[in-house]
């Protein structure tokens, strides 16, 4: 058994920023355990630029982004195992892990830090039909395959989904010399970033076809074409409207799950709609000791934002380390109201001296809609938004006076005003 | 080279009987039209092992299924191949029903099966708490079991192999002359000669009986589409489910899989094309319905993939099981359609026996080991088991697939057996590297990568299901 | 003329609004910030991007580098930066912020490494 005051699990922008934000609260013994054999995380295959805008105030491609952390990290004299994967994390935070070189470990951690990122939804949890061909494939892999391994996995491609990987490789292959024919999405709006729609698809003339969906899949080797149709309110698929595209290649960009595997055989309880843990304004999890941060948590469309919320995270577990931790806990939680899907945190400890920001999405497209925050029934704060979109993580921030007014039995809700 | 024997299909049927071939002193080919083994019927079915009380007295189906099944578990056992003895249930939902129970359970003690037994809806909740609330009876066979079907075809093939069958794949066969006593059978390897051939080539036999001039049937390709559900609720049914079959169909089966999946289905429509593998929207509809008349909260919502298997129905509705009239030395093993798989251990040893009969005196091959190699599963292991394979091996301390917690070592492994996998679902198969929740949206690259690195070829190489399905075109630069 | 367009300054995407006659803009309305009024006239005048790819490595860890452009490049050269691209290669090892390609068909972009291998 090894001994470490911290250990965190998943060195991407997520498990980095939260270790170095420990280790400057003045954390000692922090290891870093990622599965990949380098750091950075999936930022290593996002070659593309728009990262760091809000934290670095520069714009970034993804290694660039995540070699600003590892080399801090690398500074900072925080261990670090790589080509490392975490088997399982017991009920008193042990954590066994396994690698080549070292075989099968068990760290005794004093708090732990959970950055193991997304996955993406794969085509079996989706309703299509057809051959199983050679050539379907998530957006991600194919991100993979274009720009670490430097080939090509297609060469007419069609992408379902608007999700922004999705987007981004439309681009992507585009450039590379592939034929884009269309990205098909089910909902009647994008999920994606407005301006990766304008500069991915826009640019190069490849439509978007909105309330569509990929119905079945032909060829009996490679992908040798798709069906799509449009669907309706239910999204059920409209007899009548099917379309044949001929195609090699279909990418699938349809959505990022946490992947909490490791988490729920802790017996953390999770939030239903995000699929991350439920977490307190810390980001610590019902487990004690245990806290999460990043994609785990919830899927995040910027990674300045993922970097905040680990830096959270972090400080919350320098304190919950050091002793430091608010004695006194009274939580509140968060309500959703008219138009919000989720909020992170789903509770606030009231007796925390600090603003507390809470991360929400909405559930659809709101066009010069209010943001209303509201306690016990008195509105604290309405924002305008010139538009409100559920691919678009919005915030709202509960100062610390008003935290200070609360009591256990006050209620705090967000919602979306027309 | 003549070989004693050339086997045309590796599937279940093909693959045990060269293993069963191999305990003598023989020459045997096993030939497969595809890059691997179990890629037709025995890949894409319920894998039941049915007790066998479904086919009708005095037909091979009936004889070959109470056998094989009984034989079912120790060739598992030997194999290293999960094998559950879960037990059937066939439900009626109405007072109709219940008679062909009785009918089902009179055709079960004519075949020999033991331990049938009909119990009223009361009983049949306590065994069975998520059975639909119109299930008014049951028909219990305790002698049901599940297998992985493909998983003891590869286990076969391999074991074969080791014991020195020859297995050549990508060998499709296009046509068989029969000369002075030997077969020449023309394939994509070359001209191969055989004295001896066994036609296992499932939904293609009737295409290799024509060869040689057999027409006596013809295979109609009945299509079955299925939905494998999360291991989440791998514990719905703790029985193999069957629905009381009617004048309007067999319905579909709930069953638990050997891995801790849920698997429903099958539907049954006739199709043109023997290879076309394509699921429907319709036919998935239907599984989806006629899955939750058996029992309550069976969600397609789980389904993590679903896929359709192509039966090899024979026009004589029974299988075809020995030498064609024309010629004592072409030995037909066709039209194996459920219960193929129960009755395929059975099916192997009557093969083996009347080919050593028809060659006389045929040696017994002493070095024959029908115990398979040790297959390390790093997932079922110990703590220690890991921490001392590692220790032998670090390419077991590196996961490669995370959601089934599959190694490096494991991978390599199945490259490197005998008959071992040669692309990504070959891999996938062995291992289950690409099974689990993400299906191989993580590690399907690194297993491309390690199949190239094996294989000493380039990752634009290396396919999906062999031929034509490549994953990698050309360099980007 | 008026043009509606979608900033992508930065991923907050505003809606733009630009008056203009030609390549004068009048008025940049919508935007949030210094750079959306930036983008929104280079937009009418001479829309740039910044373009990001991979070009090959010899003897490096991974068969390419992942690049972008220190700069926007016009829009309309996009594909024949592409191609001086593709036809390069470069030596390992490769520092990360190395330009790789300087002053790209004279569009004053030089195209840097955004990794190291």
């Amino acid at each position: 058994m090894i001994n470490y005051d911290l250990v965190v699990v998943g060195g991407g922008p997520a498990g980095m920023a939260a270790a170095l934000k420990a280790k400057e609260e003045g954390v000692r013994k922090i290891i870093i355990l990622e599965r990949a054999e380098t750091l950075g995380g999936i930022l290593e295959q996002c070659i593309h630029t728009g990262f760091g805008l809000h934290y670095f105030g520069e714009e970034l491609s993804g290694p660039e982004y995540a070699e600003k952390f590892i080399v801090q990290v690398n500074n900072a004299e925080i261990d670090v195992k790589c080509d490392t994967m975490v088997l399982a994390i017991s009920e008193d935070n042990i954590v066994t892990a396994v690698n080549k070189n070292d075989g099968l470990i068990k760290i005794q951690a004093k708090a732990i830090v959970l950055a193991m990122g997304c996955r993406e939804r794969p085509r079996g949890a989706l309703e299509m039909a057809g051959t199983r061909a050679s050539g379907i494939m998530t957006a991600g892999t194919a991100q993979k395959y274009v720009n670490l391994d430097g080939y090509m996995p297609g060469k007419k491609v069609v992408i379902l989904g608007s999700g922004d990987i999705g987007l981004i490789m439309a681009r992507r292959m585009t450039l590379e010399g592939a034929e884009v024919k269309v990205v098909c999405e089910i909902m009647p709006y994008s999920g994606g970033l407005t301006r990766n729609i304008v500069q991915c698809l826009d640019d190069f003339g490849i439509p978007l076809r909105l309330s569509t969906t990929v119905i079945e899949t032909h060829g009996k080797e490679r992908l040798e074409g798709v069906t799509i149709a449009k669907v309706d309110e239910r999204l059920q698929p409209i007899p009548g409207t099917e379309e044949y595209i001929e195609c090699d290649t279909l990418m699938l960009s349809v959505g990022l799950i946490p992947e909490n595997e490791l988490t729920k055989n802790v017996g953390i309880a999770l939030d239903r709609v995000t699929n991350g843990a439920v977490v307190d304004e810390m980001r610590q999890t019902d487990h004690k000791g245990v806290f999460a941060c990043g994609n785990v948590l919830h899927v995040h469309d910027l990674v300045d934002y993922v970097t905040l919320e680990s830096q959270l995270a972090g400080k919350g577990a320098a304190e919950y380390i050091l002793g430091k931790a608010p004695e006194s806990v009274v939580y509140v939680s968060p309500e959703t109201g008219n138009g919000v899907r989720y909020i992170v945190p789903q509770k606030i400890n009231i007796k925390n001296p600090n603003d507390v920001k809470l991360y929400f999405r909405v559930g659809k497209i709101y066009k010069n809609a209010k943001v209303v925050l509201e306690c016990d029934g008195k509105v604290l704060s309405s924002k305008k938004k010139v538009k409100l979109a559920p691919g678009e993580m919005e915030d709202v921030t509960v100062t610390a006076d008003v935290l200070a007014s609360m009591n256990e039995n006050s209620k705090i809700t967000v919602r979306v005003e027309e | 080279m003549i070989y004693d024997v050339a086997i045309i299909g590796a599937g279940v049927i093909g693959s045990l009987t060269a293993r069963e071939l191999s305990r003598f002193k023989l020459k045997t080919a096993l030939l497969e039209a595809a890059n691997d083994v179990a890629m037709g019927a025995t890949k894409a079915n319920s894998g039941i092992v049915h007790a066998g009380f479904d086919a009708v007295p005095g037909t091979l189906k009936a004889k070959f299924n109470v056998k094989g099944a009984s034989m079912m578990a120790d060739y598992c056992k030997q194999l290293s191949v999960p094998y559950k003895n879960n037990g059937s249930l066939v439900v009626a939902f109405s007072e109709e029903e219940k008679e062909t129970l009785d009918e089902l359970y009179n055709r079960g003690i004519a075949n020999g099966v033991e331990e049938l037994r009909i119990i009223d809806r009361e009983e049949l909740v306590s065994l069975e708490p998520n059975i639909s609330d119109e299930a008014v009876a049951a028909l219990v066979a305790p002698t049901a079991g599940i297998v992985c079907p493909y998983e003891l075809t590869i286990a076969a093939a391999e074991n074969a192999v080791s014991n020195g069958v020859q297995f050549i794949r990508n060998c499709r066969v296009t046509a068989i002359r029969f000369k002075e006593g030997v077969f020449s059978l023309e394939t994509a390897q070359g001209m191969i000669e055989a004295k001896y051939v066994v036609n296992a080539a499932g939904v293609h036999s009737d295409e290799i009986a024509k060869m040689v001039g057999d027409n006596s049937f013809d295979i109609i390709p009945r299509a079955g589409e299925y939905f494998i559900l999360d291991k989440s609720v791998g514990n719905l049914v703790s029985h193999t489910i069957f629905q009381c079959p009617s004048k309007l169909g067999k319905g579909v089966l709930v069953t638990g899989t050997v891995d801790g999946n849920l698997l429903i289905g099958p539907t049954a429509s006739d199709i043109e094309d023997k290879d076309n593998k394509a699921t429907t929207l319709a036919g998935l509809n239907d599984v989806k319905k006629l899955a939750s008349k058996s029992c309550k909260n069976v969600s397609a919502r789980n389904a993590i993939t679903s896929f359709t298997g192509v039966r090899a129905r024979a026009t004589t509705d029974d299988f075809i099981i020995g030498p064609i009239e024309s010629n004592a030395q072409f030995i037909n093993a066709a039209g194996i359609e459920s219960p193929g798989l129960s009755s395929a251990p059975a099916i192997a040893v009557y093969l083996a026996h009347i080919i050593c009969e028809a060659l006389g005196e045929v040696e017994v091959n002493e070095s024959f080991n029908g115990v398979r190699r040790d297959v390390f599963r790093f997932r079922h292991a110990t703590d220690e088991e890991k921490a001392a394979a590692i220790e032998k091996d670090p390419a077991y301390g590196r996961i490669v697939c995370r959601c089934e917690t599959i190694t490096e070592g494991e991978i390599i492994d199945a490259i490197r057996a005998p008959a071992g996998a040669r692309d990504v679902d070959g891999v996938k198969r062995r291992t289950r590297a690409g099974m689990g929740r993400c299906q191989g949206g993580f590690c399907g690259s690194k297993v491309v990568e390690i199949l190239a690195r094996e294989l000493g070829k380039d990752i634009n190489e290396i396919t999906k299901f062999g031929n034509g399905s490549v994953i990698l075109f050309d360099k980007t630069k | 003329m008026k043009k509606e367009l979608t900033c992508v300054a930065c991923p907050l995407g505003c809606q733009i609004t630009v008056e203009y006659e030609g390549e004068e803009v009048f008025s940049v309305t919508g935007n949030t910030c210094k750079r959306g009024d930036a983008y929104a006239r280079t937009e009418i005048v001479n829309p740039t991007r910044s373009l990001a790819t991979t070009i090959k490595v010899i003897n490096g860890v991974h068969p390419v580098v992942p690049v972008k452009s220190n700069k926007p490049v016009p829009k309309n050269r996009i594909f024949d930066c592409m191609k001086v691209i593709n036809e390069t290669s470069v030596n390992a090892p490769v520092k990360i912020g190395q330009v790789l390609i300087s002053d790209i068909l004279g569009t004053g972009a030089d195209i840097v490494a955004t990794n190291n291998d």
